[in-house]
């Protein structure tokens, strides 16, 4: 974020002048900094970067792992070489994307009403203690005054949050948590101004006052989390190629992916992921298309052939003719069928309003029954009226405003820390009451790319194919360098030919060496290395398996989950590692409105599936499951429809965030079983007509600080 | 009874005080790197805090 000051004349005027110079950046170029975790970090990226000439300012925020650089004349890549120059990892992020993450107003805002009701809370707390401790008569009424004169507009102000989500709810005939509260906060006001004005003895202005500051420190804790995960998940996309490499006659230059228009050309190089759609104007690669598809096999493409975002050039470097950006790009196209599974599962009720369509009508009711019923036993409308608002009051759900909040914030971070960006509020729930996982094959339980088993082969072969295999520019010859294991010499070869659709062929000592398809080196599998007049050797390339797949599949199905594989593969791919994962539920050549539509049969039998998926054809199946998790090197949109995002590489902990979130759940119904208890006790005395506003401020403040400390053991 | 009147425009005066600090903090966006805040002070260099 950029240093900005309280003027906001002051932040645009430098920004315009660098607009009107032909600036490279607007407003100051933010790097991510994973790797930054200390002072001394700090203190190097930033002397490393001042040390640039042109750069003005470079302010480093730690929570955030990004330094804001104040450089207008110096390009990205040099801000980028002098923080790696000083040993860290950098990378650009795009500030469109994440400018609406920075200027968190919601959580300012939030934040300001809390504190005020905080101050609030102290000073008539200090009033009503001395009530209590018995001042009376004109000290008392006094005190009284000066409470309605703090807590009244304190609670117009700091309320107003309940008040207004309470009402949108009551328009459309609904009830949530904030309308009892709402009821209560008001009715506890109006109550106590009458009080105060008749000169009685009965104020409830630090119940209000409390019940307020705390069911905005639960409003606060929730908004910050959520937050948290979903600036890190706007910063992943941020991340995603930002820029471009433009062609315009013979010069090249960097530009921003948004400037690009269709009928521009754009260089391609090795190891890119293509950051819009095209048309490949010059140049042959082969493209890894998993992430689209779910195949795990390069595709060839030379010039004609259609290239979609999102697709990742494995090989040789393209030029491309832009056809599509941004919004129209096929990748940003998938939204559609997103947004249709999407509106399934929106029907999903949180626990918390759940808890409330039992508990608000419950409370309401009850009042009305203590109202009726001192009227029948000959009590006057007035005290009668007392009593039903003072129960109204002591049954405020302010523990059950809570119950949810603290322990989704304590589970939340516990696994933000393991690497799990929980993006929805209610995702946890809905981990929890999951009975069946479904997983992607390519990206998700393996790696996207190929291990070679070389325990059958000598170390001499080893290194006649290493060779052989540098040889050649061909995709699967690529793929075996990758796969190699480290520390084999490559031997010297003589008049290395490449055999366009066959493989490539050499001398070595004397001898012809082949490495290539089966048929034309005579192995029954492809690819296979012939040395001299010895028996073909054929290479067994297998997938390699995410780390920790193995072990998460055996554990998941210890716990009872049941688990399939679906995949949009070739069968003897997928089956290939459905049997190295002990899985007999599988299916290969799945379309996305399949995937979908084996969810939906699922769930039509009664299940709840969790899909782990990373490619843009799970991603319709991702929004349409009961919860889903998607890796952090899965495609935008399918983490955008994605529940949770799974940051480190390993799955293991895959199992660890369904044990957390089936403990958040029984922290939260432990949480409602707390406040219901303290009810029970409550609800008698002020039913009773034996509720006092001391009663009301100690039964409310221990239950609600009981209920924070239980959600604390999730941690 | 008389020292109330001292008393308690002292204590609103003071708790006041408090929120405004709060504000002012607020306001100068000093919550939005804490663990940085806190690392910064091992630091050698003089440094400013932002603005």
């Amino acid at each position: 974020m950029s240093a900005t000051s309280a003027c906001p004349a002051c932040t645009a005027a430098p920004s315009a002048e660098r607009t009107a110079s032909g600036a490279i950046t607007e407003g100051g170029t933010i790097l991510s900094l994973p790797t930054i975790h200390c002072a001394a970090c700090i203190g190097s990226v930033e002397r490393a970067l001042m040390a640039l000439p042109g750069v003005e300012g470079a302010r480093v925020n730690l929570s955030r792992k990004r330094v804001t650089i104040e450089a207008p004349r110096v390009p990205a890549e040099d801000l980028i070489a002098a923080v790696e120059g000083a040993g860290f990892e950098a990378a650009e992020l795009d500030q469109t994307l994440i400018a609406a993450a920075d200027t968190d107003e919601v959580g300012r805002a939030i934040l300001l009403r809390l504190a005020v009701a905080g101050f609030a809370m102290m000073n008539v707390m200090l009033f009503s203690v001395a009530v209590w401790s018995g001042a009376t008569e004109a000290t008392r009424t006094l005190f009284h005054w000066i409470s309605a004169g703090i807590a009244v507009p304190t609670l117009v102000f700091s309320a107003q949050i309940f008040f207004t989500s309470a009402w949108s709810a009551i328009r459309v005939w609904r009830l949530n948590m904030d309308v009892p509260i709402s009821l209560a906060i008001i009715l506890a006001a109006a109550l106590s101004v009458f009080e105060t004005a008749i000169g009685g003895h009965e104020v409830y202005f630090d119940a209000a006052l409390s019940l307020t500051f705390f069911l905005l420190t639960g409003r606060y804790l929730d908004h910050r989390t959520r937050q948290a995960a979903r600036s890190a998940a706007q910063e992943l996309s941020a991340l995603e190629t930002p820029r471009a490499t433009r062609i315009l006659g013979d010069a090249r230059d960097s530009v921003r992916v948004q400037e690009l228009v269709p009928g521009d050309m754009i260089a391609l190089s090795a190891g890119m992921r293509a950051p819009v759609d095209g048309i490949v104007a010059s140049g042959r690669s082969t493209m890894d298309r998993s992430l689209l598809t779910g195949e795990s096999r390069a595709i060839s493409v030379a010039s004609g052939d259609f290239i979609a975002a999102g697709e990742v050039n494995l090989s040789g470097a393209l030029t491309l003719e832009v056809t599509a950006v941004g919004e129209d790009t096929t990748l940003r196209r998938m939204a559609a069928l997103v947004e249709a599974a999407e509106g399934a599962r929106n029907s999903y009720t949180a626990l918390a309003d759940r808890a409330a369509q039992i508990y608000a009508p419950a409370v309401h009711l009850l009042a009305l029954a203590t109202f009726i019923g001192w009227i029948l036993v000959g009590l006057d409308i007035a005290p009668a009226l007392n009593i039903a608002i003072s129960v109204l009051i002591i049954t405020c759900p302010c523990a059950l405003g809570l119950a949810v909040p603290a322990v989704m914030t304590a589970a939340t971070g516990r696994l933000f820390r393991r690497g799990f960006l929980v993006k929805n509020g209610t995702a946890l729930e809905r981990l929890a009451e999951v009975d069946t996982v479904i997983f992607d094959k390519t990206g998700t339980l393996t790696e996207g790319h190929a291990s070679l088993s070389v325990a059958e082969m000598t170390p001499e072969a080893l290194s006649v194919l290493a060779a052989l295999a540098r040889a050649s520019d061909h995709p699967v010859a690529r793929m075996l360098v990758a796969a190699l294991p480290p520390g084999i010499a490559p031997v010297d070869l003589d008049e290395a030919t490449e055999h366009p659709g066959l493989g490539v062929e050499a001398t070595w000592r004397g001898q012809t060496v082949r490495l290539g398809r089966g048929s034309w080196v005579g192995a029954a599998r492809s690819p296979a290395l012939v040395i001299g007049e010895g028996p073909a050797i054929p290479l067994a390339i297998t997938e390699t398996l995410r780390e920790g797949a193995a072990e998460t599949v055996r554990e998941l199905q210890a716990l009872g989950y049941g688990v399939c594989l679906i995949s949009g593969d070739e069968p003897d791919a997928v089956e290939a590692v459905a049997t190295r994962l002990d899985l007999t539920d599988w299916q290969a050549q799945a379309r996305p409105d399949e995937k979908v539509r084996v969810i939906e049969a699922l769930e039509e039998a009664g299940h709840r599936v969790l899909m782990v998926g990373d490619g843009l054809n799970d991603t319709a199946a991702l929004a349409r499951a009961y919860a889903s998790i998607s890796p952090a090197s899965a495609l935008d949109a399918s983490r955008t429809a994605s529940d949770i995002v799974l940051l480190s590489r390993s799955l293991s902990d895959l199992v660890d965030a369904v044990r957390t979130a089936k403990a958040a759940r029984r922290r939260v119904i432990e949480n409602f079983g707390i406040a219901a208890g303290y009810n029970c006790i409550a609800i008698p005395i002020a039913v009773l007509g034996f509720a006092s506003p001391l009663g009301a401020a100690i039964a409310m403040s221990t239950s609600s600080i009981t209920v924070l400390l239980n959600a604390l053991r999730v941690r | 009874m008389n020292v109330l009147l001292i008393l308690v425009p002292v204590s609103l005066v003071l708790a006041s005080l408090g929120l405004l600090a709060f504000l002012w903090s607020l306001k100068h966006r000093q919550y939005e790197d804490l663990e940085g805040d806190a690392a910064r002070i091992l630091l050698e260099e003089d440094d400013t805090p932002r603005s």
